[in-house]
């Protein structure tokens, strides 16, 4: 059939049938050589559109200068942020400490800087935990039915789990034994890490959930099915990706949840060693001493504020850039 | 000549006159639950006792009020649901309960045209990759070759090739539909079911995906089940027609006679629906109206299914479920007043 130049030889429309005439556009007369455009890789797509939103470059600035700021700044500014100088207690920022001194005098854009490495590594490292929980076993339920009670149960229970007791026993039991695996510093961070994504997977595996359920009947899922699709790749090909925008939605959002919930930890006692900062320690630390030196409390704030928001406008950005129906 | 893929070009060779798709007393009942143990209740019968034939290169109109199951029973001829009763024979061959790889090899040779064109194509996928979804799937072409192979479904079914990096958005009803009917195409099935295809579309862009499909089973020989409920849209397409009630066939056979002379009274209510492009005859028009509401095919009524509405019912059709017969004319009629 359709000889591709039978196609390109100017047609009689009396003679014609209606499909042919009807429908075809003024381009499509153009011989066929012309118009072999490459396929385009869709990474370009979404990179070219990710571009056009302001909000999500601004933030991807913000957190790109964030995070050199906070990783090779200690290299730079070469004060330990352990140094206690009490005869700069309380100093406000100075040349010899730009953004001021806490109550024991250490130096609190060290402090910062050090501080920062860990709350951004916590908050990404739980924050990955928890999406692929939540999206493991949110699409595990939507679409295999046999999986949806057990499985939704499960996030039942997870969800009606007291969590400052759970972490209370969890810490004791097992901050020795991780720590003698993997060493204190590392140990009571993946044990930290591992608690907050375990505890946080529950709203993303309901939301996930709902989404799965409601693609599973659209018809594109029936017509892959009818191919001979096997469900992983059903999942994989059609379902992920139109379930995409709640995920990063929520995504954006934990790693707020879970920079504060490290501080929590911190203040309880629970989470890094006293003498180690973060910036959600900082924060608790500096509340006694708020209104003698408002910076205590005033830079880990702002970081803290500004690592979510940048964050949230690339997870809005690249939503948007996801979703073919906002490109261009 | 197209590149084809190498899966499934042997076609059995057969006569014009035999049949592809054989449907026995084919059921689907969903089960439904009820209380806090979820005992089991009953059953929506979806489909209760379909018998069906489809001739090879022919074309069967399978048309019924909405709710009647006609979609239902096309997606388990696809063998989307699993039946709960009866026999669908494929060329021949009974796939009722075949699974795994024979399933999936037999899945290339029946595919599916979908009732919404919104719905049916993946929003986040390209055109070109949508097409190429079976083609990858059952591993028939790579590369350069998919591509053209691509490229020469839209043309075939009269979308320019350069399309193929563009989004389903981009495309109007009609050209979406043309999108799923080339997807259908890709593997080069013996079988269509096309369900209610046009429904979606407005009535130019109706006429222009009809004579598509027409053009289509000329060009690759397929067969199609044609589901609609546009009777004069299956008047101009289809070769056989059933007519079909609360999940149940009432009555099958060629187009003309069905038309010109219904024997099933259901199909006679339906027929009288239709209006005729002449005043004079249109006002004439006798319509033979329905009573009442179509009833629940959790409960269906005993006996013959459409006795509660039947303009001539009798006792006997309350007592006794008519049987499925042959009658001249090539045709089946399931009433006891047909006899």
């Amino acid at each position: 059939m359709t000889e591709l130049v039978s196609y390109n030889e100017p047609k009689n429309v009396a003679e014609a049938p209606v499909s042919e005439t009807a429908t075809t556009d003024p381009i499509a007369g153009v011989d066929l050589v012309v118009l072999k455009v490459p396929p385009r890789n869709q990474c370009w797509d979404v990179w070219d559109q990710f571009k056009t939103h302001k909000g999500a470059v601004a933030g991807a600035g913000v957190f790109f200068v964030i995070v050199v700021a906070v990783v090779f700044g200690p290299f730079v500014w070469r004060v330990s942020p352990a140094y206690i100088d009490f005869t700069a207690m309380n100093a406000g920022p100075s040349w010899a400490h730009p953004f001021g001194t806490d109550q024991l005098g250490r130096d609190l854009l060290a402090r910062m800087m050090t501080g920062g490495r860990v709350a951004i590594a916590v908050g990404l490292a739980a924050m990955i935990i928890s999406i692929f929980l939540g999206t493991l076993i949110g699409v595990l339920t939507g679409y295999f039915k046999s999986l949806d009670g057990p499985l939704m149960r499960l996030t039942d229970l997870f969800l009606s789990l007291p969590v400052l007791p759970l972490l209370l026993v969890a810490v004791m039991l097992f901050r020795d034994a991780v720590a003698k695996i993997l060493g204190n510093d590392l140990g009571s961070f993946t044990l930290i890490v591992s608690i907050i994504g375990v505890m946080s997977w529950m709203g993303m595996a309901r939301i996930v959930r709902g989404e799965v359920l409601a693609v599973k009947q659209r018809e594109f899922v029936m017509a892959s099915r009818s191919i001979g699709t096997p469900p992983h790749r059903i999942i994989i090909r059609h379902v992920l990706p139109n379930v995409m925008s709640p995920i990063i939605v929520s995504a954006t959002l934990g790693i707020a949840d879970a920079i504060i919930a490290e501080s929590v930890l911190s203040f309880l006692g629970l989470g890094f060693p006293p003498d180690f900062p973060t910036w959600g320690r900082l924060l608790y630390d500096g509340i006694e001493y708020m209104q003698v030196s408002p910076q205590l409390v005033l830079w880990p704030g702002i970081a803290i504020s500004l690592t979510v928001l940048s964050v949230n406008y690339i997870g809005d950005g690249f939503r948007d850039a996801l979703d073919p129906r906002l490109r261009r | 000549m197209m590149s084809e893929p190498g899966v499934l070009t042997i076609k059995p060779q057969a006569g014009p006159d035999d049949v592809l798709l054989r449907i026995i007393d084919l059921t689907l009942h969903f089960p439904t639950y009820r209380g806090v143990l979820g005992r089991q209740v009953g059953g929506i019968r979806a489909v209760d006792g379909v018998n069906l034939e489809v001739r090879r290169g022919r074309t069967l109109g399978l048309v019924g009020e909405s709710g009647c199951g006609k979609t239902t029973t096309g997606r388990v001829i696809l063998r989307l649901y699993d039946p709960t009763g009866g026999r669908i024979e494929f060329d021949g061959e009974d796939i009722t309960h075949i699974q795994g790889k024979k399933l999936r090899r037999m899945r290339a040779r029946m595919q599916m045209i979908f009732q919404d064109p919104q719905a049916c194509l993946n929003p986040r996928m390209t055109v070109g990759s949508i097409i190429a979804e079976p083609l990858n799937e059952h591993r028939a072409l790579k590369g350069k070759e998919k591509e053209k192979r691509t490229r020469e479904l839209l043309d075939a079914v009269g979308l320019n090739p350069k399309f193929a990096n563009r989004y389903p958005h981009e495309f109007s009803g009609g050209q979406r539909q043309r999108i799923g009917i080339a997807r259908a195409l890709a593997l080069n099935p013996d079988f269509i079911v096309c369900d209610e295809p046009i429904a979606a579309l407005d009535v130019s862009i109706q006429a222009q995906v009809v004579n598509l499909l027409k053009d289509l089973q000329e060009q690759f020989s397929l067969t199609y089940l044609f589901i609609s409920h546009d009777l004069s849209m299956v008047r101009h397409l289809c070769e056989d027609v059933a007519v079909m009630y609360l999940g149940k066939v009432m009555e099958l056979g060629p187009r003309d006679l069905i038309y010109k002379d219904p024997m099933h009274p259901y199909t006679k209510a339906l027929l009288s629906a239709v209006p005729v492009p002449d005043p004079r005859v249109e006002r004439a028009r006798q319509r033979i109206i329905l009573k009442g509401d179509l009833p629940s095919p959790a409960n269906p009524p005993s006996g013959c299914r459409f006795r509660t509405r039947c303009p001539v019912a009798f006792d006997r059709c309350a007592a006794e479920q008519p049987a499925w017969r042959k009658v001249a004319g090539n045709r089946w009629v399931a009433c006891h007043r047909a006899e």
